[in-house]
C-alpha cells in the first residue's frame, strides 16, 4: 500500500469525521464577513425555524440508517400527519396531534414489520409507502389544502418559549433525547450493534427484530411530528407539498453528518448540524443573490460528496 | 409443510406474482367496459394509449436499470428537464430539439452510471442526487421557473407529438417501436444477458468474466436517454416545456415495473409486463377520472397497494425452496 | 507442466495466507489439494484463477509465465474453476448459465433455439435431463453443481480446478460427478480437486498437495500414502515432531460432576447433521474432532439455536431450552462462533461495548444502561483475562486477534453461563494469547463451567478435552475417552474407511 493512499484515506476520514463542524463553521465566518444582516438575532431565528423539520426527521432517520436501512416514507408520513391534524382539531389540538403521531407510529411500525419480520430490504419496504402514503394524505384530505384557525395549535408554529421558537425547541429536545437514546440506553446499544454486525447481534441473544420495529417505529413519529410542525407554521395543511423530497434532505443531513450508510454508528450531534448545513447552504446561496437552483445543485454536489467520502472510509 | 407443498405455493406465488398485473388489467378493463359507456369508446382507448405511452417510455428504461438490482429515482426530473430543453431547442429546428435533451439527459444518465458502477455508491442515493440536480438544472435554464420555453407554432418538432396515424399519435408508435426493440435487446443479446446476470448475481457474473461495470454504466444512460426522450414527446404535444411536470414520476415508474412482475431486488423481469404495468396504472387512473367522485389521488394509493401485495410477494417467492 | 506455481507468497495487510507454495500440476491428471481451514487452499486457487496476484513468486501456463488480472483472463487460457457454492445466476435459465457470455448468435441476435438445443445436449452428455429452459435454482444442489462443471468444461478449458465440488451433493449425485471427472481424466483434461473427504480423495485422485499454515507439506501420488499418514499430515504440527502432550497450556483432566448439564439428543439438519447426540457434565471439557466440514461447527450451532433443526432436542438441567439464540442464552448456553471478523466483534463500537452487549439488559434498568455496573464487570474481565488495550474505550477493531477473542470470551462470561461452546477459540492468534486462551478454558472448566471444545489442531484436542466425540460427515461415529485419548485414535477414527 502506497503512503499516497494512507494519507487519502485518513484525510477522508478526517473529513467525514469533522468536516460538517468545519464546513459550517466556515459557513458562518463567511457569512459573518461578506453578508449583510446577517448577524442579526432575526435572521438566526429565521435559519433554525427552517432547518427543525428536517433536523426532526434527520434524528429518526439516523437511528435508522445506523440499523444500516433506510427510510424513504419520511416525507409521506408527514403528509399523513398533517392531513390528520384539521380532521380532528375540533375535539381540540391534543387529540388532533396525538392521533397524528398515532398514524405515524402505526406506518413507522408497518415498515418496521416489513423490513424486520418479512426480511425485505429496507429501501423496498418503505418504497410502498412512499408511493401510496401521499396519495392517502391527499385522499384523506380531499386534495385540498385547508386552514387552520385552533390559537393553541398554532402556538406550535409561531410560539416561543422563552424568546426560542417551539419548533426549534422541539427540535433541540428531540435532539438531546435521541442523542441519550443512543448513548445511555439498552434499545441505543443494540440499533447501533445491529448495524454494525448482525450476525454478531444475533449470536449474541440481542432482540434483533424488535429493535429494529421500534426504530422504524421512531422514525415514522419524527416524521409525524415534523408535518405537525410544518402545518402549524404554514397555518394550513397542505398536504400536497409538505415533506416534498424530504428523504432526500434528512438522508443528506445524516450522511453529510458523518453517519457512515453502512451502519454502526449513530452520530447526533453531526446529523443536526448536518441539518444545519444544508440550511446554511442554501440561506448563504440565496443571500448572495445566487438563485434557489444553484442551492438545490450544490445539494446534489454536497450529497454526491458525502456519500463519496464515506465510501472511501469505509471500504477498507 | 413438506417440500411439495411447499413448491406448489412457491409457484402458485411465481405465477401470480409474473401474471397477476395481466390478470388485474383484464379484470378492469372488463369492468370499465360494462360499467362506463364511454370507456370504450375510440376516443378514450386512443387517449389510454397516449397516456400510456410517455409513462411507458421511462418505465422501459426502469426496467433494465431495475434488473440490474439498481434503481433511477431521477427519471422524474430529467423528463422535465427533457421537455423544457426540447421546447428550448425547437428553436433551431427539428434536429435541435431532438438532440438537446438527449444529449443532456444521456449525460445524466452516464454519470449516474459511472458513479454507481465505478464507485460502488447505493443507485438509490447517487439519483436522488441527480433528481435534485436535473431540477435545479432545470430552474437555472428557466429563470427560476419563471420562463416557459413554447415550441412555435409552424415548427415541424410540433409533429412528433401531435401527429396521428389511424387516430393514434405518434408517441404511442414511438413508444411500441422502442419497447419492442428493448424487449429484443433483453432477451436476444449477449448485453441483455449480462443485465440479468448482474442482477441475479453480481459476484458471480464477474467470476464468469461478464464485463459488469459496463453494463451498469449503460442501464442507466439508457434511463436517461429514454426520460429525456420521454420529455421532448411530452413537450412536442403539449407545444411548450412544462416546467412543474415529473414530480414523483419515478415513482409511477417504479410502480409499474414492479407490479409487471420485474423483481425490485434484480434478476428478473419482462419489458411486456412493464408495458402492461404502464397499461394497468392509465386504465386504472382512467377508470378513477370516469367515476367523476373519486378523488384523482387514489390512484398513488391503488399503485402504493398494489406495491405493497407485490413487494411481499416477490419476497415470500425468494424466501421458497426454488431459489435457495 | 500445463499449470505451475513457482514460490508464490500471498499476503494480506500483514498475514501471509501463502508462503512460497509450489504447486505443478501435470496434463491429464487429478490432482487432489487439501489441508485444513487456513492453510492456504482458497488462496492458492483464486491466485490460479487470477482472483488475487500473488505478492511474489510466477504462475506458469504451458510453460509460460503468465498474470491474471481478473478470472476473465484465466478462463481464456482455459483454466475453469467451479466453486462450494455454486457460482451462476439462480433466476436465469440453465441453458441462459450455460452460454452466458459466449451465446450463439444467428444473425447478431442470440439463437434461443440452438442454446436450448445445445444446452440440452450437453446436460445429456453429463447425465443430466432437466428442462434447459427452467430457471436454473430450480433445480436440485447436484444438477446445478453439474451444470456448472458443464459450463466450466464446455469454455474449452484443459484444467478445471473443483473446490469442494461435493459437499453439498447427493450420494447419487456424487457419482454423477465422479463419472463426469472420469470422463474428464480420459480426455487429457486436468483437474485441481479440493475435498475433505478421505474416501473421494482416494478413488479418483492420482496425486496430492497437502497445505498447511499457508505452507506446501507434501507432494506426491495419493496411492503411497496411507489414509492415516495423509489426515496426520493434514492436522499434525509436523510430521516426526510430534509432542503428545505439553504442546498446549492446558492442565490435567477436570473433576466432572455427575449430572450432564447440557444433552443434545438426535440434532438432525438436512445433509449437515445426521442424529448428533451429546452430553457434557459441569466441570467436563468435551472436544469435537473431525476434519472441515464434518459437522462440527454446526453441532454448536444447532446447540445455540443458530442451526435450524430438522429434529432434535436440547435441554439444559433436563429442562428444553426455548427457541433460538436467545432461548439458549436465557437457559445458560453461549457460543464462541468460529468466525471473529463475521459474526463475533462489531466492529465500530468500544471494547467496553463489546463485551456488555449480550449481558445489557441486565446491566441496565428501566432501559437505561448503568455505566458504572458497565464498568466494573469490563474491568475486571480485563484484567482477568490479561486483555492488553489502552482503556475500556479503545475500538475492537484496533486490537490483535488474540486479544479480540479475550474479548469475546469476556461477552459470553459476562452473562454468566452454564455451558461455553468454544469453535476453535485459538484460530489466528499469536502464540501467547493462545496459550492464555487455553489457560483460561481450564481454569473455567475447574470452576464448574460445561465446556464443548471445537479444533482443527490435534494436540488442542487432546490436551484440553477430558473426552472427544469424533465427528465425520455430519455424524459422531466414535467416542474416546480414558486410554483411547491419543492420537492413533483419533487419526484411525477419522481415516476409517467406512465402505
Amino acid at each position: 500500500m502506497t503512503a499516497l493512499a494512507l494519507d487519502r484515506r485518513r484525510a477522508a476520514r478526517w473529513l467525514q469525521e469533522y468536516g460538517v463542524y468545519v464546513a459550517v463553521a466556515a459557513l458562518l465566518l463567511f457569512n459573518v464577513a461578506f453578508t449583510a444582516n446577517f448577524l442579526s438575532v432575526g435572521n438566526f431565528r429565521t435559519q433554525l425555524v427552517q432547518a427543525a423539520p428536517v433536523c426532526i426527521v434527520a434524528l429518526g432517520m439516523a437511528l435508522v440508517i445506523g440499523t444500516e436501512g433506510v427510510d424513504l416514507s419520511v416525507g409521506a408520513v408527514m403528509a399523513l400527519s398533517a392531513a390528520l391534524v384539521p380532521l380532528y382539531l375540533g375535539y381540540g389540538p391534543l387529540p388532533a396531534v396525538a392521533i397524528a403521531l398515532a398514524a405515524g407510529l402505526l406506518a413507522g411500525a408497518f415498515n418496521g414489520v416489513l423490513v424486520a419480520h418479512l426480511g425485505i430490504q429496507p429501501i423496498v419496504a418503505t418504497l410502498a409507502l412512499l408511493v401510496g402514503g401521499r396519495g392517502l394524505a391527499l385522499v384523506i384530505a380531499d386534495g385540498q389544502l385547508v386552514q387552520v384557525h385552533d390559537p393553541t395549535f398554532l402556538w406550535l408554529g409561531t410560539g416561543d418559549v422563552l424568546g426560542v421558537p417551539v419548533s426549534v425547541l422541539a427540535a433541540g429536545v428531540f435532539a438531546a433525547v435521541v442523542a441519550l437514546l443512543v448513548s445511555r440506553t439498552t434499545f441505543g446499544r443494540q440499533v447501533v450493534a445491529i448495524g454494525g454486525n448482525r450476525a454478531a447481534s444475533t449470536l449474541a441473544g440481542l432482540p434483533v427484530k424488535r429493535t429494529l420495529v421500534g426504530v422504524y417505529a421512531i422514525c415514522a413519529v419524527l416524521a409525524a411530528v415534523a408535518g405537525v410542525l410544518s402545518t402549524a407554521r404554514l397555518s394550513a395543511s397542505d398536504p400536497a407539498d409538505v415533506g416534498l423530497l424530504m428523504e432526500l434532505s434528512a438522508i443528506t443531513a445524516v450522511v453529510v453528518g458523518g453517519t457512515p450508510l453502512t451502519g454502526g454508528r449513530v452520530r447526533v450531534l453531526g446529523t443536526v448540524t448536518g441539518a444545519l448545513l444544508m440550511q446554511l447552504v442554501a440561506a448563504t446561496l440565496i443571500k448572495h443573490d445566487l438563485p434557489y437552483s444553484s442551492a438545490q445543485m450544490a445539494q446534489a454536489a454536497i450529497i454526491v460528496g458525502a456519500v463519496y467520502v464515506a465510501r472511501e472510509r469505509s471500504s477498507r | 409443510m413438506t417440500v411439495e407443498t411447499r413448491v406448489r405455493r412457491a409457484s402458485w406465488v411465481s405465477a401470480l406474482q409474473r401474471q397477476g398485473a395481466a390478470v388485474a388489467l383484464v379484470l378492469v378493463v372488463v369492468v370499465a367496459w360494462i360499467g362506463f359507456p364511454r370507456f370504450g369508446s375510440p376516443d378514450n382507448l386512443r387517449d389510454i394509449a397516449l397516456q400510456s405511452s410517455f409513462l411507458a417510455i421511462i418505465a422501459l428504461g426502469m426496467t433494465f436499470v431495475i434488473i440490474t438490482g439498481g434503481i433511477d429515482l431521477s427519471v422524474g426530473s430529467v423528463y422535465a428537464l427533457g421537455g423544457v430543453l426540447a421546447a428550448y431547442g425547437s428553436q433551431w429546428g427539428f434536429l435541435a430539439a431532438l438532440l438537446l435533451p438527449l444529449v443532456v439527459c444521456g449525460l445524466i444518465g452516464l454519470v449516474n452510471g459511472l458513479l454507481v458502477a465505478r464507485t460502488g455508491m447505493a443507485p438509490f442515493i447517487v439519483t436522488l442526487a441527480t433528481l435534485l440536480f436535473a431540477r435545479g438544472l432545470l430552474l437555472a435554464i428557466t429563470s427560476e421557473g419563471a420562463t416557459t420555453y413554447r415550441v412555435d407554432d409552424g415548427s415541424p418538432f410540433l409533429e412528433l407529438g401531435r401527429g396521428t396515424v389511424l387516430g393514434f399519435g405518434y408517441p404511442v408508435f414511438v413508444a411500441l417501436a422502442l419497447c419492442a426493440a428493448g424487449g429484443v435487446l433483453l432477451r436476444r443479446t449477449a448485453f441483455g444477458r449480462s443485465v440479468f446476470a448482474v442482477g441475479g448475481a453480481e459476484h458471480s457474473a464477474l467470476l464468469m468474466g461478464l464485463p459488469v461495470a459496463r453494463t451498469k454504466v449503460l442501464v442507466y444512460v439508457m434511463s436517461g436517454l429514454l426520460s429525456g426522450l420521454a420529455g421532448a414527446l411530452t413537450a412536442s404535444y403539449l407545444q411548450s416545456g412544462v416546467t412543474v411536470i415529473g414530480v414523483g414520476l419515478e415513482l409511477d415508474a417504479i410502480a409499474a415495473v414492479v407490479i409487471g412482475g420485474t423483481l425490485l431486488t434484480g434478476g428478473m423481469g419482462t419489458v411486456l409486463g412493464t408495458v402492461i404495468g404502464v397499461a394497468l396504472r392509465t386504465v386504472i387512473q382512467n377508470v378513477i377520472n370516469q367515476v367523476g367522485t373519486l378523488d384523482s389521488n387514489y390512484q398513488s394509493v391503488v399503485s402504493g397497494a398494489f406495491l405493497l401485495v407485490v413487494v411481499v410477494l416477490q419476497r415470500s417467492l425468494a424466501k421458497s425452496p426454488d431459489r435457495r | 507442466m500445463v499449470l505451475e506455481v513457482v514460490d508464490v507468497t500471498k499476503e494480506f495487510t500483514g498475514v501471509r495466507a501463502l508462503d512460497r507454495v509450489s504447486f505443478e500440476l501435470e496434463p491429464g491428471e487429478v490432482h487432489a489439494l487439501v489441508g485444513e481451514n487456513g492453510a492456504g487452499k482458497s488462496t492458492l486457487i483464486k491466485v490460479l484463477t487470477g482472483v488475487h496476484r500473488p505478492t511474489s513468486g510466477t504462475v506458469l501456463h504451458r510453460g509460460e509465465a503468465v498474470e491474471f488480472a481478473r478470472p476473465a483472463d484465466a478462463q481464456r487460457a482455459g483454466i475453469s474453476t467451479i466453486y462450494q457454492e455454486v457460482n451462476l445466476v439462480p433466476l436465469m435459465s440453465v441453458a441462459d448459465n450455460l452460454f452466458l457470455g459466449r451465446e450463439p448468435r444467428r444473425r447478431g441476435l442470440v439463437d434461443r433455439k440452438r442454446a436450448h438445443a445445445d444446452a440440452a445436449e450437453l446436460l445429456a452428455g453429463y447425465g443430466i435431463r432437466a428442462d434447459v429452459r427452467r430457471p436454473l435454482g430450480t433445480l436440485g444442489v447436484g444438477a446445478q453443481q453439474m451444470v456448472a462443471l458443464a459450463r466450466a468444461v464446455a469454455a474449452d478449458a484443459h484444467v478445471v480446478i473443483m473446490d469442494e465440488p461435493t459437499s453439498s451433493l447427493e450420494p447419487r449425485e456424487v457419482e454423477t460427478l465422479f463419472s463426469v471427472v472420469e470422463r474428464l481424466h480420459e480426455r487429457g483434461i486436468a483437474i485441481v480437486y479440493v475435498s475433505h473427504r478421505l474416501d473421494e480423495l482416494y478413488r479418483i485422485c492420482d496425486r496430492v498437495t497437502v497445505l498447511r499454515d499457508g505452507r506446501r507439506v507434501h507432494t506426491g501420488p495419493l496411492a503411497d500414502l496411507s489414509r492415516l499418514e495423509l489426515v496426520s499430515m493434514m492436522l499434525g504440527r509436523s510430521v516426526g515432531d510430534l509432542r503428545e502432550h505439553g504442546a498446549t497450556a492446558f492442565g490435567e483432566d477436570h473433576q466432572a460432576g455427575r449430572e450432564p448439564v447440557l444433552e443434545a439428543r438426535g440434532l438432525s439438519s438436512g445433509q449437515r447433521l445426521r442424529d448428533v447426540s451429546l452430553s457434557i457434565r459441569p466441570g467436563e471439557v468435551v472436544g469435537l474432532a473431525g476434519l472441515l466440514g464434518s459437522g462440527r461447527s454446526e453441532t454448536a450451532r444447532a446447540i445455540v439455536g443458530a442451526l435450524p433443526l430438522d429434529s432434535g432436542t436440547v435441554l439444559v438441567g433436563g429442562v428444553e431450552v426455548g427457541s433460538g439464540v436467545p432461548g439458549a442464552m436465557r437457559a445458560g448456553v453461549t457460543m464462541l462462533a468460529e468466525d471473529r471478523k463475521a459474526e463475533g466483534i462489531i466492529p465500530n463500537l468500544s471494547v467496553r461495548e463489546n463485551i456488555v452487549l449480550a449481558a445489557l439488559p441486565r446491566l441496565s434498568r428501566f432501559g437505561v444502561v448503568s455505566r458504572a455496573r458497565q464498568d466494573r464487570i469490563v474491568n475486571t474481565f480485563i484484567e482477568r483475562l490479561r486483555i492488553k488495550v489502552s482503556g475500556p474505550e479503545q475500538k475492537v477493531a484496533e486490537l490483535s486477534g488474540g486479544n479480540q477473542q479475550k474479548v469475546l470470551l469476556a461477552r459470553w462470561l459476562c452473562t454468566r453461563p452454564k455451558v461455553l461452546l468454544l469453535d476453535e477459540p485459538t484460530r489466528g492468534i499469536d502464540v501467547g494469547a493462545k496459550a492464555e486462551v487455553q489457560a483460561l478454558v481450564d481454569e473455567l472448566a475447574r470452576e464448574g463451567l460445561a465446556v464443548l471444545l471445537i479444533s482443527s489442531e490435534l494436540e488442542e484436542l487432546l490436551d484440553g478435552a477430558d473426552r472427544l466425540l469424533v465427528l465425520k460427515d455430519g455424524a459422531v461415529v466414535d467416542e474416546l475417552a480414558g486410554d483411547r485419548l491419543t492420537r492413533d485414535d483419533v487419526l484411525a477414527a477419522i481415516a476409517a474407511d467406512e465402505s
